[in-house]
């Protein structure tokens, strides 16, 4: 089931156009990552979505009803973290987060005292004391002690330290657990990775890749590492080897996933003595995606 | 090493010249042009002795000499007349600006963390605190200087240059000592929050011990550095030494700000931090009660103010009648009619001024969800299950019940300083609907800022300069003879100016109505727009 749906989504402030016919789809139970640089519009992405701001052009969808029209029905059921907590500094943590609870409708004081425990929270301290990672816990603590079908995460992890990462992941892992949904944006792509069901990539205002991760892969190229018994000739002749680097008696190159097939047996020829091959990161996805000039991207 | 502690204090306190090049000399102006025209007007006003020695015996009483302090009565030149009356407020302006600007430059930066990228800098620990001192200072010297030739060149007989000097440097210098007393602050208090409020609060209790002291025991009031102002008597006794006295402390004070932020930690402040609440109140679990609290605070000391402000208006009740006597000019301001007494005449004038004034919290507590809103804090409720109608009626609530209680506070400071102080006092009813009356025109004005708010977000501020119109067109409008229609364009302009006239229903039903109108486009408005931030 669909709890998510974004058809051709545009967004334009003036002249600018900041959403360009975004299409996105997040379905139960599914951690979907969204990953983009700065200013490729994730951020605006999402305030359509909360229906903090109005699409110009398209439809977007929760629980089958309409962001903007439908924003308080469907705010019931999100939880919602932005990247950048903006908190009243003469409020507590502690009251910020009973009032953001409240705002949502539902009362869950044994998760709250169970989440400000593990994220190392101090709830007495006024906001304005706080670094921005305990900003961000404060958001972190509302949003998972409430009781939501669909998370909406911005960045959530920006201020934190490894540890408290570490718990996010596992708030993260309990909502998919309990059949929750999770949209998460964010710029650590090990995270997105570790936890990510399906990803999206925007850039400009527009998605240019979206799917599961081993289909993504499938669309990029994997890494080699060969030894072999006669000297390897030829090899850049081939069709679909890239960045070939010698490494003592090792040969390291990448390859086209649709060309691995015919990589593979020009090897054999030589003889192979040793050969790791690891799948692409997410990293390399996306640099790969970031670096070629057109919107295409894969090529 | 010693010079680098204060290395490229120069340099900071260009920077800070830089950053303040229009609100320094705006407050300058402000101020001067403030001092100068009041001796103007008196002169205007009062123009023979024996008009100025009514006026004399009008403020021989305890009330007044609390709240203006002590005066040269006994020869009561204009000179002395705007010392006497004026002093004691400028010089409280003069200190609040510079509570304002020097916590700006010190613990507003340090909270922000801007100080802390200008100390990885080459730049000495005390330097920053030292910048900011440096600027203030000579700000104040300026506005000394400007004031001081700015008073003598208005060439008032009675307003000497000697005595003109005298009360350029006593506002001058008041400003130098809360320099110092806020750069102490600065370090003691670890939010600028409390650096703005202790100050502040000093600034609160020497006034009022200088007022309990100069009614009761004068040696009460040396302990008050505004004591200390209204001892200079300028343009009488001419009295200098209250000005060494305060640069002598003013140092002091400096070196005192200077050693603790020698010793203290960035960001550090002396005054431990209480712990708070660690779960919010039911009151505050709704978009309304969050409306409230975060602006609990101003609402009270408004609320005190407001309070205040009446009963010092009803404490001058009494005296009216000898005071108006003789005096075209004020006569001129006021609604003249047949069979009303002076006082009578009177209330319609305090009322205009306290509506008006009534009306700046309110407007100000709606204001307060723009400002929520372009410091991103908006989005937290909006994405939560709250509607933008709840959300903008919930401000417009918590504006209309505080422009409500702020105009009762005024008219039952009137009545019941007025009727401790009448032979013949006014009934509550009488009092408090003069001034109700003025409520539907401070719901149009909140009205008139939920539709900006709706609609044109982004000047929104613009709802500041009707409410200065409003009191200028219907303050003044008397004084300058404005044409008819320029009052009508004020919400104020329609209010029956009871008691000297009959109630009028039709104005206040037809502007409650425009209210209404006002509140439900900027409703729509608000449901249809962006947010921003």
């Amino acid at each position: 089931m669909t709890v998510l749906k974004v058809d051709n989504l545009t967004k334009r402030f003036g002249k600018f156009t900041a959403l360009d016919g975004v299409n996105l789809e997040v379905k139960e139970g599914e951690v979907f990552g969204f990953i983009g640089p700065n200013g490729a519009g994730k951020s605006t992405t999402i305030r359509v979505l909360l229906g903090i701001i109005k699409a110009t052009g398209g439809q977007v969808r929760i629980f089958s009803k309409d962001a903007w029209a439908e924003a308080v029905e469907i705010h019931k059921r999100i939880a919602y973290v932005p990247g950048d907590v903006n908190l009243w500094p003469n409020l507590t943590g502690g009251e910020v987060i009973d009032l953001f609870v409240k705002l949502r409708g539902g009362n869950n004081q044994s998760r709250r005292e169970e989440l400000i425990r593990k994220f190392d929270l101090d709830p007495t301290r006024k906001c304005r004391t706080y670094s921005k990672g305990n900003r961000q816990k404060v958001a972190l603590v509302s949003a998972f002690s409430s009781d939501a079908d669909l998370y909406i995460l911005d960045e959530p992890t920006s201020g934190l330290d490894p540890l408290m990462e570490q718990v996010f992941q596992e708030c993260v892992k309990d909502a998919k657990k309990a059949g929750k949904s999770v949209l998460l944006s964010s710029h650590i792509l090990s995270e997105v990775e570790k936890l990510c069901d399906r990803v999206g990539i925007i850039r400009q205002g527009k998605i240019i890749e979206t799917g599961s991760l081993s289909e993504l892969r499938h669309l990029t190229r994997t890494n080699l590492l060969v030894e072999t018994k006669q000297p390897l000739t030829s090899l850049n002749e081939l069709k679909g080897v890239h960045d070939i680097e010698e490494r003592d008696k090792d040969l390291s190159f990448q390859v086209d996933t649709e060309e691995l097939d015919s990589v593979i047996k020009h090897l054999t020829q030589f003889g192979i003595v040793k050969l790791e091959s690891t799948p692409p990161t997410l990293e390399d996805l996306f640099m790969r995606h970031y670096e070629s000039k057109g919107a295409g991207g894969v090529s | 090493m010693a010079g680098s502690i204060y290395k490229n204090t120069g340099s900071l306190s260009k920077m800070i010249i830089r950053r303040d090049r229009i609100r320094i000399p705006l407050w300058l102006v402000g101020i001067a042009f403030f001092t100068l025209i009041i001796p103007i007007a008196f002169d205007g006003m009062y123009s023979s002795q024996q008009e100025r020695d009514t006026m004399a015996e009008t403020m021989q009483n305890p009330a007044m000499t609390a709240m203006v302090g002590p005066g040269d009565l006994n020869n009561y030149t204009t000179g002395a007349m705007t010392t006497h009356q004026m002093l004691l407020f400028t010089a409280i302006v003069v200190g609040l600006m510079s509570i304002l600007l020097v916590n700006r430059h010190t613990r507003a930066d340090e909270e922000d963390g801007r100080i802390e990228m200008i100390r990885s800098l080459p730049v000495g620990r005390l330097s920053n605190v030292n910048a900011a001192i440096l600027v203030l200072a000579a700000t104040n010297v300026v506005l000394a200087f400007t004031t001081g030739f700015g008073l003598y060149a208005l060439g008032i007989e009675s307003m000497g240059l000697e005595g003109s000097l005298l009360y350029g440097a006593v506002l001058g210098v008041t400003g130098i000592f809360f320099t110092g007393v806020t750069a102490v602050f600065a370090q003691l208090s670890e939010s600028s929050r409390g650096v703005v409020g202790y100050s502040i609060a000093v600034l609160l209790i020497a006034y009022l011990v200088r007022a309990v002291g100069d009614v009761s025991n004068e040696a009460l009031s040396w302990l008050s550095p505004l004591g200390w102002v209204t001892q200079t008597e300028a343009y009488s006794a001419n009295n200098w030494w209250p000005v060494l006295l305060m640069i002598g402390v003013s140092i002091i004070l400096f070196i005192l700000a200077g050693y603790l932020n020698a010793i203290r930690d960035l960001e550090a402040g002396f005054f431990p931090s209480r712990p708070g609440r660690k779960n919010a109140t039911a009151f505050l679990q709704s978009p309304i009660g969050l409306a409230v609290r975060l602006q609990r605070t101003g609402t009270i000391a408004w609320a005190i103010g407001m309070l205040v402000m009446g009963l010092s208006y009803g404490s001058v009740l009494g005296d009216l009648e000898t005071f108006f006597e003789g005096n075209e000019m004020l006569e001129q301001m006021l609604v003249a009619k047949e069979g009303y007494t002076l006082t009578e005449q009177f209330i319609p004038m305090l009322m205009i001024i306290m509506g008006i004034l009534s009306t700046v919290p309110p407007v100000m507590a709606m204001v307060k969800l723009n400002s929520e809103e372009k410091k991103n804090r908006i989005e937290h409720l909006l994405s939560r299950a709250v509607s933008r109608t709840r959300l903008i009626g919930s401000y417009f609530i918590a504006a209309a019940v505080n422009g409500f209680i702020m105009i009762s506070l005024a008219a039952i400071g009137l009545w019941s300083a007025g009727t401790a102080v009448m032979e013949d006092s006014f009934s509550f009813d009488t009092i408090y609907g003069a001034a109700l009356v003025y409520y539907p025109a401070i719901l149009v004005m909140i009205g008139a800022a939920v539709l900006l708010i709706g609609i044109l977000p982004k000047l929104t501020s613009l709802i500041w300069l009707y409410v200065f119109y409003s009191f200028i067109v219907l303050y003044l409008g008397g004084l300058f003879q404005f044409p008819e229609w320029a009052g009508k364009l004020s919400p104020f302009g329609y209010i029956p100016q009871l008691p000297v006239e009959d109630m009028k229903w039709m104005p206040i039903i037809a502007l409650t109505i425009m209210a209404l109108v006002l509140v439900v486009f900027g409703f729509i408005g608000y449901k249809k727009r962006d947010i921003e931030g």
